[in-house]
């Protein structure tokens, strides 16, 4: 499989990033090279193996349904560039 | 051309957790904006989700209830798209393997056949924030988000594209709704959307087997309003097609106001999720113990106790409808049945003073004043011959505002019946004095005047004369 510049525009839309048409040429010889280490894995019999999800062998790990005392609405806030009241407050956004 | 409208409906069920499905924040409605909130709700960098047992074990039971298989082993997965109100620019959702698949519930609407509905998938997953516009105090030109609602626990159960009807809809709907309030994981509350429908409506030529575009209707926060949200969508698309047209697959918003759906542009841009396994929540393993262990912990359904009130109380088909359509009620009257024994007669009382007095005053059977016992010890009044079935109606609004015992009532208001034929008679007599009239036309053929007798001596002994006593003494003397 081959990246080409349409995918890496694709993909950079998806996460909100504006490149340049340099660095699209540039990002798509990177996924490109990526992505063909990657196909070696094709070359093997993986017929009869579950899928991998999860790099650590673990399962269920659960917390009970007890409180925990939430950080207040200042610390919450503290980092957001604008607040309002209570609110964050972010561009407005329109339905 | 006749059209068939084809409709699946996928319900977002908040649970009644008391805390977040990832993390220990509190759950509560109305609290004051993002005070509910913490690292991990926040999506603040390095925090990590972990999973609330409880959520799990609600997962199980609803999915028992509706007749799903439980998944071995399911797990989590990120669903990627960007929205002020994600924080963490991903839900985590469950994709593949979801916790419940493949079960069903039947529906049934008057005077038709029962009728099997599939339910594709139950999966978990958390809730996002909620965004708010305008009228905010300093606010200018922006919007407000508030994460006390994100990472609350839900349920999504997706159906099958079954229903062929916003009558169906609705009925699966109430039912899905019913069972969910029965086991008590969620309060049911559509209005603060605890209980949330979107529906994918889609029509096709009758007769033909191939599924038309579809078109989500989003937000329809009561039974009504999908009704109406469902049955205009249907129009809708039957119009734009009659009309030369294509429907397009999209997003549309309801708007009660005016009963329509509207296009949502802001979402029209196909998505591309991008669901991967979230590598911070291990795989969630559920073998057969923890199944059979849920199973054995049901409560009876409604669909179940609906049944046995038929079969083992006797009651008529309709009255077990009525008894069992939320499970307080239900259990109020079985209370009522244990402490009295005539199912019929507590079910009448239940079913018309209880009921009455309960949408009058606006309260929930859980907070009745009349209790089961003091109900069933009234009804004993009247069994005993102790005070008439009028008489105890008094007697019943009296315990509603006092919280009085009935016996307690009937003696200081000396309420008790009288049965004794020498007083009865006495009053008869009386009556029949001063009304010779009434007496000459009975005599003479006009029965109808009974009742008129019948009335006057109840109102003469203020409703405390035996009716059955009067009935044969009443006979007897106007046939002299």
């Amino acid at each position: 499989m081959s990246i080409s510049v349409t995918d890496v525009e694709y993909v950079a839309r998806l996460a909100r990033l504006e490149l340049g048409a340099d660095e699209k040429e540039v990002f798509a010889g990177q996924m490109n090279a990526i992505l063909g280490y990657v196909e070696k894995l094709k070359g093997l019999d993986t017929d009869g193996v579950i899928p991998t999800s999860h790099a650590v062998p673990m399962e269920n790990a659960f917390r009970e349904d007890l409180v925990c005392a939430p950080i207040g609405v200042d610390k919450a806030l503290g980092n957001a560039p604008q607040r309002s009241g209570s609110f964050f407050n972010v561009p407005q956004v329109i339905e | 051309m006749k059209y068939q409208p084809v409709i699946g409906l996928e319900v977002h069920v908040q649970l009644l957790t008391d805390t977040k499905i990832f993390c220990g924040c509190p759950t509560k409605f109305g609290s004051e904006p993002n005070s509910q909130t913490c690292p991990v709700c926040l999506g603040l960098p390095g925090a990590l989700p972990v999973l609330n047992k409880k959520v799990v074990e609600f997962a199980i039971k609803a999915g028992l209830s509706t007749n799903c298989s439980i998944t071995p082993r399911s797990i989590f997965a990120r669903k990627n798209y960007f929205y002020p109100d994600l924080p963490k620019g991903y839900q985590i959702s469950q994709f593949e393997d979801p916790i419940c698949q493949r079960g069903w519930l039947d529906i049934q609407l008057e005077g038709q056949a029962v009728k099997r509905i599939g339910i594709t998938r139950i999966h978990m997953e958390e809730d996002a924030g909620k965004l708010v516009h305008g009228d905010l105090p300093g606010l200018h030109d922006g919007s407000g988000v508030d994460l006390n609602r994100a990472c609350t626990p839900l349920l999504e159960v997706v159906s099958e594209p079954d229903l062929r009807s916003s009558d169906e809809a609705v009925a699966y709907l109430k039912q899905l709704h019913q069972i969910v309030t029965w086991l008590g994981i969620c309060d049911g509350n559509m209005e603060e959307g605890s209980f949330r429908c979107d529906a994918n409506v889609s029509v096709m030529p009758v007769g033909s087997d191939t599924l038309g575009t579809r078109a989500e209707v989003k937000n329809v926060n009561s039974f009504k309003f999908v009704k109406q949200a469902i049955e205009y969508e249907i129009q809708r698309q039957i119009d734009l097609i009659e009309d030369g047209g294509t429907v397009v697959q999209e997003t549309r918003l309801f708007d009660p106001n005016l009963g329509k759906t509207r296009s949502m542009r802001s979402k029209e841009e196909a998505h591309d999720y991008r669901y991967f396994p979230d590598p911070d929540l291990v795989p969630l393993v559920i073998d057969d113990e923890w199944v059979e262990r849920s199973r054995r912990e049901l409560p009876e359904l409604p669909e179940q106790r609906r049944q046995r009130f038929i079969t083992e109380l006797g009651l008529p088909e309709y009255d077990a409808e009525v008894l069992t359509a939320n499970r307080a009620l239900s259990e109020y009257f079985e209370a009522g049945v244990s402490a009295h024994g005539n199912a019929k007669a507590v079910a009448n009382w239940v079913m018309g003073e209880i009921t009455r007095s309960l949408n009058d005053s606006g309260t929930a059977i859980q907070d009745c004043p009349v209790t089961p016992l003091l109900l069933a010890e009234l009804l004993k009044l009247i069994d005993g011959g102790t005070i008439s079935g009028k008489i105890a109606k008094t007697v019943f609004d009296e315990m509603w505002k006092s919280g009085k015992a009935p016996h307690v009532i009937v003696e200081e208001q000396g309420l008790v019946q009288v049965s004794d034929s020498g007083a009865i008679e006495a009053i008869i007599d009386g009556i029949m004095a001063a009304n010779a009239g009434q007496v000459e036309e009975y005599r003479g053929g006009k029965e109808k005047v009974f009742g008129f007798f019948v009335g006057q001596v109840m109102k003469a002994s203020k409703g405390k004369a035996n009716p059955a006593v009067v009935n044969q003494l009443l006979l007897d003397k106007l046939k002299g």
